[in-house]
């Protein structure tokens, strides 16, 4: 295996790597304190990056040493976290002028997360796994805390680093039994390991796994930290933490028990249905009564998360697929949401209060229609982008026998369905408060191509359906 | 054009005027006009596309005709339109309300007219699509997306207590289409398909029917709305403008029953065979119970609206009744009723509008100064209590008279709502119209201006002329009934010779 095929598959790896040592350096030799280019600079890199992996590479590749697999799936899930990183540094230029933290560290952190995140989605044994989540992780807890005069954002990153810490001991612990107990850490001699009856240690050590990777994902009942963490992080980072992280995370999640573990499916489909179940509850309660959007979003996000595990609970390749129009779907939605908060300010402040929103159609009917298309597709309602999402997977669950967790689906989209509507009344039916600042350009330009992908989604749907498709193939059924 | 037919046709054109209504710029009275204007022009040629489609089909075939088909999604779900006997008349009574609600709405509304109008074009779209689609995601598609401009008519345009009821009617009906859409995820789990076509000749095996049959009923029960999940149309119906409340009445109502038709009796025979007992009862109790709710009301738009449940209780009779005059009876009832109940809140509008005000009690004796006004409420009060003559007879005659064949205590019971509905119909048309003319402000109230008479006429003549006439819409849509009870039958002696095998 010659060393140029092992970079050609690794390619957006390299190039992202390369760029954020060589903006560190920009940043801390040439710039000064303050960032002015590096954000541009980490964008275009992003976009190389993104760019490269269209370069066509034939099937399935496993390099350095099968610790590193590139294959549809890992393309597929990697566009959409690389795309949500890179929107999200769009988001960021304004709020981070403004608020006056534009320091030069933060892109090059966004960077080594997304590298991070890269890393995670094409790691093929529990090795490449844990450096990968930590190279996430780490990069996370400080730009959750970068600002760091902020009393609200040093808690979160406190909290999240703290809770973030625990979870990694457990994944450990999980990985280790699970090694202790077949002897490898690679993905698919895991899977031979692990056939007929499975020792009972490797089973607690797929429940310690799915535990570490469900604090990741947010899930219920290791979701605590997403609601303040959300509402402490500077806005651009939430957006970061709740689109492009949350790729990464679930991708490893659904690569790691289809592909490592279809032994033992009976025991990782329960505990996926058990924490899809609670999340979807929880979110759905959770969020009833939020006056701030931040944290609002936090409780849908991690409703979100449940509705796209019930495909992955479905244990199917139509399942598979699901999931990954759903993550497609609910980057689309979840960036337009951010694009919409960060446009929410009155003079120079920015405000976060849903109530703030109140009679925004008054004032800007471009942005009310927006978060109202918004709101309306992240419960889930036709022609909207949220409707094929939640019918994906629920279509899977219903074809793997699984009614009642479809059925409490529902239920839980209902109770969901009522916080958004309450959204949408304020902006609406409320009479109007004080209108907000124009945002800048590019977080209008942003707001307005999300709320297009959503409004039209299903005319364009057909090729994200296929490549989805053919990504959930590439993953076993080859 | 670009390979689209007809029906793409009347389902873009609504499309087409709202974007041309979006890019008016401004808030002047000419700019307003202007965005009228556009609103009632583009209705109108919809209306009259309708009208050619009309000219086109064949009333004579039970198939689906004007099809249109068209790869989609991936995995089986396909753009595909057409139109049979029972969908044509559903969609020339969406064309035909539009325009009259557009021009209903024309002084009464002030604020916002723009979105108003745009919300008012998207819902003639997606109506016009849940009766023309022929994939059953398509279906539900349409079916559901109309909650968003409804939502947004109610709780924007609405009287004062429009929160709660916009929430409330979202969420019932959110509710019970979810439920119906694992069902249609189901049985495109059975079929590999969700062209309706196709699935109207798969057979569903008996045990998962019942399921399908109950979570389809959740969401048509609800939409119809039968007792006890009504209670979300009173409360819409009040708070809604009077537009808002006529294509709630006159189409919105009419997706349940057409759901009914269209899938539940032809898709599940032997579940709608079991569950036909229940139906009768839950429509029995809707005829009799909303009709005596109604007698009490003080609030002309609310008695209206429970009218409203107790003819489409007739409705639900009818169809479960499972023969020809049942499911004819049914339909009629259905295109009858979209225009009575609809010219009903027309004319509670035309008070409204001079008084603000919908409380009985403040009226009185207006057929003194409101001559002709007393007289196009007397046709309605009296087509809405069936009064031979008008349309409301047939359709309830034929509901009863099937209803009789399949089961007399249920014509017996639902015979008394008749009595009932013209004791409460009656009653308003007395407390309103007659009666001492001595408040003032009443007494001040001018008769029907042109615009309303415009928008009532048509009305009347057809209230009347089907009255009369019945023949174009029961033959239009015999052939399909036809079919559909032939294949009712079919499939329960079936399921009984399979029964029989088996012991």
């Amino acid at each position: 295996m010659s060393l140029s095929f092992q970079f050609a598959h690794s390619l957006p790896e390299i190039i992202i790597a390369l760029g954020a040592l060589f903006l560190l350096m920009l940043g801390a030799f040439g710039a000064g304190k303050r960032d002015w280019i590096i954000t541009e600079v980490a964008i275009v890199i992003l976009g190389v990056a993104l760019l490269s992996m269209f370069y066509p590479v034939d099937g399935k590749a496993l390099v350095w040493n099968g610790a590193f697999v590139d294959d549809a799936f890992a393309r597929f899930m990697k566009m959409l976290a690389l795309g949500g990183a890179l929107v999200s540094l769009v988001l960021s230029r304004e709020f981070m002028a403004r608020e006056e933290i534009d320091f030069f560290e933060f892109p090059v952190l966004i960077l080594l997360a997304t590298l991070g995140m890269s890393m995670l989605i094409s790691a093929n044994g529990l090795i490449a796994l844990y450096v990968g989540l930590e190279l996430m992780s780490l990069a996370l807890y400080v730009i959750a805390a970068f600002h760091r005069d902020n009393l609200r954002a040093s808690e979160a990153g406190l909290k999240y680093f703290a809770l973030g810490a625990l979870s990694s001991g457990m994944l450990l612990y999980g990985s280790s039994l699970i090694y202790g107990f077949t002897g490898t850490v690679n993905f698919p001699e895991l899977a031979v390991a692990l056939q007929g009856t499975p020792p009972l240690g490797a089973v607690f050590g797929l429940v310690f796994i799915l535990a570490g990777l469900a604090f990741k994902m947010s899930m219920v009942p290791f979701h605590m930290w997403t609601p303040d963490v959300y509402e402490g992080a500077p806005t651009p980072v939430t957006a970061f933490f709740a689109s492009a992280a949350k790729m990464a995370a679930v991708a490893i999640t659904v690569r790691i028990v289809i592909t490592a573990f279809p032994g033992i499916k009976l025991q990782w489909q329960q505990i996926v249905m058990f924490i899809s179940i609670l999340s979807m509850i929880v979110g759905a309660f959770g969020a009833l009564w939020q006056t701030n959007i931040k944290r609002l979003m936090a409780y849908s996000s991690i409703g979100h998360m449940g509705f796209a595990m019930v495909g992955l609970a479905a244990g199917s390749e139509n399942g598979v697929a699901g999931v990954l129009i759903y993550l497609a779907i609910y980057l689309v939605m979840t960036l337009g949401t951010f694009a919409t908060i960060l446009s929410m300010r009155v003079g120079n402040q920015y405000v976060e209060n849903i109530g703030d929103l109140a009679g925004l159609s008054r004032n800007n009917g471009l942005m009310a229609f927006a978060v109202a298309m918004m709101m309306f597709s992240l419960s889930g309602i036709p022609p909207l982008a949220g409707f094929f999402a939640k019918y994906y997977v629920f279509a899977a669950a219903i074809n793997a026998g699984l009614y009642w967790l479809a059925v409490i689906g529902m239920l839980a989209s209902t109770v969901a369905a009522f916080y958004y509507l309450r959204v949408v009344k304020i902006v609406y039916f409320d009479p109007p408060a004080r209108p907000f600042e124009r945002a800048a350009i590019e977080v209008r330009g942003v707001m307005t191509i999300c709320l297009i992908v959503v409004v039209i989604f299903g005319a364009i749907a057909s090729p994200l359906v296929d490549a989805a498709g053919a990504a959930a193939r590439s993953l076993v059924w080859y | 054009m670009f390979g689209f037919g007809i029906l793409s046709g009347l389902i873009i054109l609504p499309l087409v005027g709202a974007a041309f209504i979006l890019l008016l710029r401004g808030e002047s009275e000419a700019v307003l006009r202007n965005v009228r204007w556009t609103a009632l022009l583009t209705t109108i040629i919809t209306f009259l596309l309708s009208l050619y489609a009309w000219s086109l089909f064949d009333t004579h075939s039970a198939d689906f005709q004007l099809v249109e088909q068209k790869a989609w999604l991936g995995s089986g779900i396909i753009y595909k339109l057409g139109v049979d006997g029972i969908a044509m008349p559903f969609v020339l009574l969406t064309t035909l309300l539009m325009p009259i609600c557009i021009l209903a709405s024309w002084e009464s509304i002030t604020t916002r007219v723009k979105e108003y109008m745009v919300a008012f074009l998207v819902l003639e779209t997606l109506m016009i699509g849940v009766f023309c689609a022929l994939d059953l995601v398509l279906f539900y598609l349409f079916f559901e997306a109309g909650l968003i401009p409804m939502f947004l008519i109610i709780g924007v345009w609405g009287g004062k207590n429009r929160i709660y009821a916009s929430f409330k009617f979202f969420l019932y009906t959110l509710l019970g289409s979810l439920l119906m859409l694992l069902a249609i995820m189901a049985m495109y789990g059975v079929a590999g398909t969700t062209d309706i076509v196709t699935l109207l000749k798969t057979s569903f095996p008996s045990s998962m029917q019942k399921w399908l049959w109950l979570a389809f009923f959740a969401s048509f029960a609800v939409k119809m709305p039968m007792w006890p999940v009504h209670t979300w149309l009173p409360d819409a119906h009040v708070e809604a403008p009077t537009a808002g409340s006529v294509i709630l009445a006159g189409i919105l109502l009419k997706m349940g029953g057409y759901g009914f038709i269209r899938f539940s009796l032809p898709m599940f025979p032997e579940a709608s065979q079991y569950f036909a007992p229940l139906v009768w009862t839950l429509s029995i109790i809707a005829i009799v119970y909303t009709s005596l709710v109604a007698l009490v009301q003080e609030d002309m738009k609310k008695l209206i609206a429970y009218s409203s449940v107790a003819h489409m209780g007739f409705v639900t009779m009818g169809l479960f009744a499972m023969n020809a005059q049942g499911v004819q009876g049914a339909v009629f009832q259905m295109v009858s009723h979209g225009l009575v109940s609809g010219a009903l809140f027309l004319c509670v509008g035309v008070v409204y509008d001079r008084l603000h005000t919908r409380e009985i009690s403040a009226y009185g004796g207006i057929v003194k100064n409101m001559p002709m006004y007393a007289f196009v409420m007397m046709l309605f009060t009296m087509a809405n209590v069936g009064l031979p003559g008008t349309s409301g007879f047939v359709g309830e005659f034929l509901t009863l008279a099937g209803a009789f064949r399949a089961n007399t205590w249920v014509a017996f019971f639902a015979t008394t709502g008749v009595i009932l509905s013209a004791g409460y119909a009656l009653y308003l048309y007395r407390r309103v119209i007659f009666g001492v003319l001595d408040k003032p402000a009443v007494a001040a109230m001018k008769d029907l201006s042109a615009r309303e008479i415009i928008c009532l006429a048509p009305l009347l003549v057809l209230t009347i002329y089907y009255g009369i006439h019945p023949g174009p819409i029961l033959e239009a849509c015999a052939p399909a009934v036809d079919l559909l009870i032939k294949n009712y039958q079919t499939a329960i002696a079936a399921a009984k010779t399979a029964a029989v095998a088996l012991h």
